[in-house]
This record gives structure tokens, sequence and C-alpha cells, in this order.
């Protein structure tokens, strides 16, 4: 009966889904907010990778929101899995091979994090996905070596200054321009490092915020598994 | 046989929201549930980049010169996606936190043994 009702339901969804995606058949040309961001793009943010451009300039305050969704989601789950530290529990070191692996690689996991991040305004990345790069070095460290842990209070720190970064930058373009974000530093050369005003600035803040959070995410995840 | 080739990407996102959504609503399982959560969102992802596909196009990124904007995707869907996959990591955290919780509590995942879950 429950399979019954809900493959009905599915089927309604589906024929709805399929009525409304027949008027945008797929491959067909773009809106015209795209084409827009597309052709002036370059000249009104600087930024070789238009998707960053929409991201950080165009709808900046729109992940603002989504970062703060994030902030919101780890609260939660910091606040759902709260219990005492039970600091009695022995943890079985890691072997030696294990040991030096991860020592070897997490500084190198955070630099391409870094450069991920970085480098948000030319390449496809930026500050979300250099943030997951650096979360997954963080992941390494959990799993390998299980006695070395991370300090919940600088992840916090790290965060909020993230946060407060974008904040801030976004505040001194409301100040200097006139709205909130505005792209106030100069654009420099098309398809350099330092190009492209404040994505960057804004980018790495990003960056620094997601890796933490989803840092500390992991963190709480796995000081519960024990 | 040529619809389908040509809309394989729409077909195929749909069918991954409607397996999620099936999960969803059959599975009495709590991880399995969550697992069907992760199903919806991927496919809505994939549906939206999908929508946003210009044939022959490429990335919209000027990366070197001689590209021209006509030979590009949409970047707004992409743009949308990125903070949607974003967003799709930090409710199913939260979600796994929850049942991490419920399974502490009622001692199983089963949602017909958890008062207040059955439907």
């Amino acid at each position: 009966m429950r399979k019954f009702l809900a493959l009905i339901s599915l089927a309604f969804i589906a024929w709805g889904v399929a009525l409304s995606l027949s008027k945008a058949p797929f491959g067909e040309d773009k809106i015209v907010v795209g084409k827009h961001y597309l052709e002036k793009g370059t000249e009104e943010t600087g930024a070789a990778n238009i998707v960053t451009s929409v991201v950080v300039i165009y709808r900046g305050f729109d992940t603002l929101g989504e970062v703060t969704v994030l902030f919101i989601a780890a609260l939660g789950l910091g606040a759902v899995l709260y219990t005492r530290r039970r600091s009695s529990e022995r943890i079985e070191p890691s072997s030696l091979v294990l040991r030096t692996g991860c020592r070897f690689l997490f500084p190198l996991i955070l630099l391409f994090g870094a450069y991920i991040f970085i480098h948000g305004h030319l390449t496809p990345g930026g500050g979300f996905q250099g943030g997951a790069i650096v979360a997954s070095g963080f992941l390494l460290i959990y799993l390998g070596c299980p006695e070395r842990r991370t300090q919940e209070l600088r992840l916090g720190a790290t965060e909020s200054l993230g946060g407060l970064a974008f904040v801030v930058l976004g505040l001194v373009g409301l100040a200097v321009g006139g709205y909130f974000l505005t792209n106030f530093l100069p654009k420099g050369t098309f398809n350099s490092l330092i190009s492209a005003g404040v994505i960057p600035l804004i980018y790495v803040a990003i960056g620094f915020k997601v890796g933490s959070e989803l840092a500390g995410i992991m963190g709480n995840l796995m000081e519960r598994t024990k | 046989m040529s619809f389908v080739y040509q809309n394989i990407y729409y077909i195929g996102s749909i069918g991954l929201i409607l397996i999620g959504l099936y999960v969803v609503l059959v599975k009495r399982n709590l991880i399995k549930v969550i697992i069907g959560l992760s199903f919806l969102d991927t496919g809505i992802n994939l549906l939206l980049i999908s929508v946003g596909y210009v044939r022959h196009g490429t990335a919209p990124i000027f990366s070197r010169p001689g590209l021209s904007p006509g030979q590009m995707v949409d970047p707004v869907p992409q743009a949308l996606v990125l903070t949607a996959i974003v967003i799709g990591v930090a409710v199913l955290a939260l979600a796994l936190s929850l049942a991490v919780r419920l399974y502490e509590h009622y001692g199983t995942l089963d949602l017909r043994k958890i008062r207040g879950l059955r439907w």
C-alpha cells in the first residue's frame, strides 16, 4: 500500500517536472541574465571565471546567506552531539607508517586547498572547493593519527575571522561605493593572480571559513563515534 | 531513440530525483532515508546544471584569448549549484547527527519503532 501510494505520487511529480522541462529544451541558448554576465562580466568585475564573479559579486549577498546556513548547520550539529568529553578514554596510537604518511601529506593537502581558493577567479575552483580540500586534510588527520586532536577553539576562531572578513569587506564596499560588496579595489591586469579587486580576498575568507567549519563538523562526528 | 539520446541528462537527473524520493518515502531505515536525501540532492544539482547547458559550450572561464561568450554555457545555474552542494553537505551532516542521537535514545533506526516519526 505504502509503495503503491509512493509510486503514484512519484508518477505525478515526474509528469509535472517533465511538463515544465518541455519549455526548456536541453542544450538551447541561454537566458538573458546569463548572457549579460558572460558579455559584461569580465569588464565589470575583472575576473576570468564568470561563475566566481556571479557567486562573489553579482550574488554576493546570497553567498553570505549561504555561508550563514553552513554556520548554523555546524552549530546545530555541535549542539545536538554535545557531550562532556571523556578524557579518560585511551586512544590507540596508529602505526609508524600511517603517522609519517599523515604528517607528510597534511601540509601538501593544505597547500593544494590554498592554491584552489587563491586562484578562484582564474581557474575552476574557489573558496568552497578549496575549503572542502582543506577539510579533507583534517579528515586525514582524524582518521590516520587519532591521537592528534585539532583544537576546536582555534578552528572556531578561524571560522569567525573568515566570516568577519567577508562582512567587513562588504561593509567597506558599502562605505566606499554605496552598496554592499562593491568591488572597491582596482581590477588589475586581466587573467593574472592580483586582479579582480576584492574577489580573491573574499574567496580566501570563504575558504578559511568553509575549511574550518567542515573540519569542525567532522571533528564533532568523529568524537562521537569513539 | 533520438529523444532519449537528446535528453539523456534530463532523464538521468529526473531518474535520480525520483529514486531519491522513492527511498525517502518507502524505506524504513533512517540511514537509508538519509541516503535517499543525498540522491535527491545530487539529482537536483545535475538537473540544474543540465538546464544551463548550451550545446557545444565550454566552461564560462576566459582563461585563454579567443574565447567568445557565445560558445560558453550559462554561468548562473553553475553558481547556484556551487552553493547548493555546500548546503547539501551541511544538511547531510545535520541529519546524520540527529540519526546518531535517535539511535542512542531508542536503540534502533527503524522508523516504525520510533514514536513520532511514523506515517
